[in-house]
């Protein structure tokens, strides 16, 4: 594909006009406070904001010494991982059985796709509703297996709340993905192995799981991205973070030492951190879309 | 199918089924208990059958006379405002970077390549990562608690501005040329040609926004300090910060259900778009 055009408008001031908009809204609301947050990230402001002053890489030396902060790291690694091998595991499964089957397949395909126009902070209450330690319908039923459900005091069952809401939520969008991909494989492969005898699982393991490769790969780092952005809704209706800190994921962290403990250098200094994670993540997601282009 | 195994077959449709009901079993608990009474609620485990007093709950949420110990604000207004925000921010998003990717393609002007990579940029600043600082901005605009500070900040797209450039790099170039032929100028190329040829583009970004602004929580929950300006979404949050016992659970579960029923009417209405704009944006 052309990359240029051969044909242009001549004009001095109107492609300036044309991006106006989107470059105010990108300058202002983007750019400069990022800006902000790397310099804030540097410095240390009492309490009422009224005295700044320079203060290096403390802010940093301080976080990756608060062990509060270290625990948040491990809880959004294992949070993250939960919720991307079970959100891919369990839509693959879901689109393996979906392409095969023929009839009623756009039926089963819209009431899959729901939950996607659900808000996290609505899947949050959903799921802390059923959850509810003493008038939830899911707890009370895992009362009679003998689990005494109770996720205000135990933080394992706060986690698998979270990643159970947060699972469902991604569940129809891992889907779709899965099941385009798995439309795309040509018939004819898949024919051809089952003349040369190999049973479907054989051929699912052998020619449909290598070719969705890359779209797994691409899924892994969207829920990934999920998990470390977009659940901050989902734990703060579910959990608040509790009990104590276990569930609070890094934004959690942010937000939370930001606006309710008033620490503006370590908000900062945690934002910036997670810039770089974020950086990371699309230079690694960027060089798979043009691996995948030219694929 | 490439061969018939009758077992596989009927596997496929167990393991769907399930999967459907798991996914449906949420919904369903909510909406019966969207049609009990707050003390039928709470009677553990509450009943699975609905209940009769699906008309009341929705009216107390919508008017707000639900007796919430946390918060009573009336949901008609939250929805209200969901929705206007919504719409703001798709049709903003979708206005904004038809508007650049045109500049971006069709003229050459200096730091054309820069904005290009400014936009893109901004794809690694994701509202999360500079919550404190935009907060600091919106309010020294004198915009919390308006319109314009829920969705201003959240209205320019890297994403649609290299949908809408990939796509106009698909045009082909005799169009433009005989736009100028017939002396037509850019504005006018613009409005009455590649506006129209994008129509389908924009018809599915538009779901896509449209449930990304109405499910918006982050954001507005930070901007938002007045009730009659929450956004349904954090209503929502704000029902049940009551704790247990305190909270009306079936009002809670009537707004639940409300908050949810736009974005899915609009998923459901316009699937194909949906599921086009979804892999178009992402891929």
């Amino acid at each position: 594909m052309a990359s240029e055009k051969r044909v242009v408008f001549r004009s001095a001031w109107l492609p300036w006009v044309l991006v106006a908009p989107q470059a105010a809204v990108i300058g202002a609301f983007f750019f400069w406070p990022a800006a902000q947050a790397l310099l804030q990230s540097f410095q240390q402001s009492d309490a009422f904001g009224t005295s700044t002053e320079w203060v290096g890489l403390e802010n940093f030396q301080r976080l990756f010494a608060d062990d509060t902060y270290v625990a948040s790291f491990k809880t959004t690694a294992v949070f993250s991982v939960l919720v991307a091998g079970l959100g891919l595991s369990l839509s693959l499964l879901l689109a393996v059985f979906a392409d095969r089957v023929v009839r009623g397949a756009l039926v089963y395909r819209t009431l899959l796709i729901w939950p996607y126009a659900v808000a996290p902070a609505v899947a949050g209450v959903l799921w802390l509703f059923m959850f509810a330690p003493s008038i939830g319908i899911v707890s009370y039923a895992l009362r009679a297996f003998g689990i005494d459900w109770n996720h205000l005091l135990n933080s394992e069952h706060a986690m698998t709340l979270i990643v159970l809401a947060a699972v469902w939520k991604q569940i129809s969008y891992n889907f779709l993905f899965f099941l385009a991909g798995l439309q795309s494989i040509p018939r004819s492969l898949i024919e051809a192995a089952a003349i040369d005898g190999a049973r479907p699982w054989r051929r699912f393991w052998t020619i449909q799981f290598p070719l969705l490769s890359p779209t797994t790969f691409f899924l892994f780092v969207i829920n990934v991205v999920y998990a470390f952005f977009d659940t901050f809704a989902i734990v703060d209706a579910a959990t608040q973070g509790g009990p104590g800190k276990d569930t609070a994921i890094l934004v959690y962290k942010v937000y939370y030492d930001g606006f309710k403990a008033l620490d503006l250098g370590g908000s900062a200094a945690q934002s910036v951190v997670l810039m770089g994670i974020v950086i990371a993540l699309t230079v690694i997601q960027f060089r798979f879309v043009e691996k995948k282009v030219s694929y | 199918m490439v061969e018939r195994r009758p077992t596989l077959g009927i596997l496929a449709h167990v393991v769907l089924i399930l999967g459907v009901l798991i996914v449906a079993f949420p919904l369903y608990v909510t909406f019966v208990a969207s049609t009990q009474t707050a003390n039928e609620i709470l009677q553990a485990p509450m009943s699975l059958v609905p209940g009769s007093h699906l008309v009341e709950n929705y009216v107390a949420a919508l008017k707000g006379t639900g007796m919430g110990a946390a918060s009573n604000a009336p949901v008609g207004r939250m929805m209200f405002i969901s929705l206007v925000t919504a719409l703001v921010i798709a049709l903003g998003k979708i206005a904004i970077s038809l508007l650049s990717a045109f500049a971006i393609v069709y003229f050459r002007f200096p730091f054309r390549m820069a904005v290009f990579w400014a936009i893109f940029v901004t794809l690694m600043l994701p509202v999360e990562v500079r919550i404190g600082p935009t907060y600091q901005v919106v309010s020294d605009f004198g915009m919390l608690n308006t319109y314009a500070g829920l969705t201003v900040p959240l209205i320019a797209s890297a994403t649609a501005t290299f949908l809408f450039r990939q796509f106009f790099l698909t045009v082909p170039d005799e169009l433009a040329e005989a736009a100028r032929i017939d002396g037509a100028g850019p504005m006018r190329f613009f409005l009455d040609v590649l506006v129209p040829l994008s129509a389908t583009s924009c018809a599915a970004l538009f779901v896509i926004q449209f449930i990304y602004g109405w499910n918006q929580y982050l954001w507005p929950l930070l901007v938002t300090t007045d009730e009659s300006m929450y956004p349904v979404v954090i209503g929502i949050k704000r029902m049940i910060s009551g704790g247990d016992a305190a909270t009306d659970w079936n009002i809670v579960m009537a707004t639940a259900i409300l908050a949810m029923l736009p974005p899915a009417v609009v998923v459901l209405l316009m699937q194909r778009w949906f599921v086009k704009g979804l892999v178009d944006t992402e891929k």
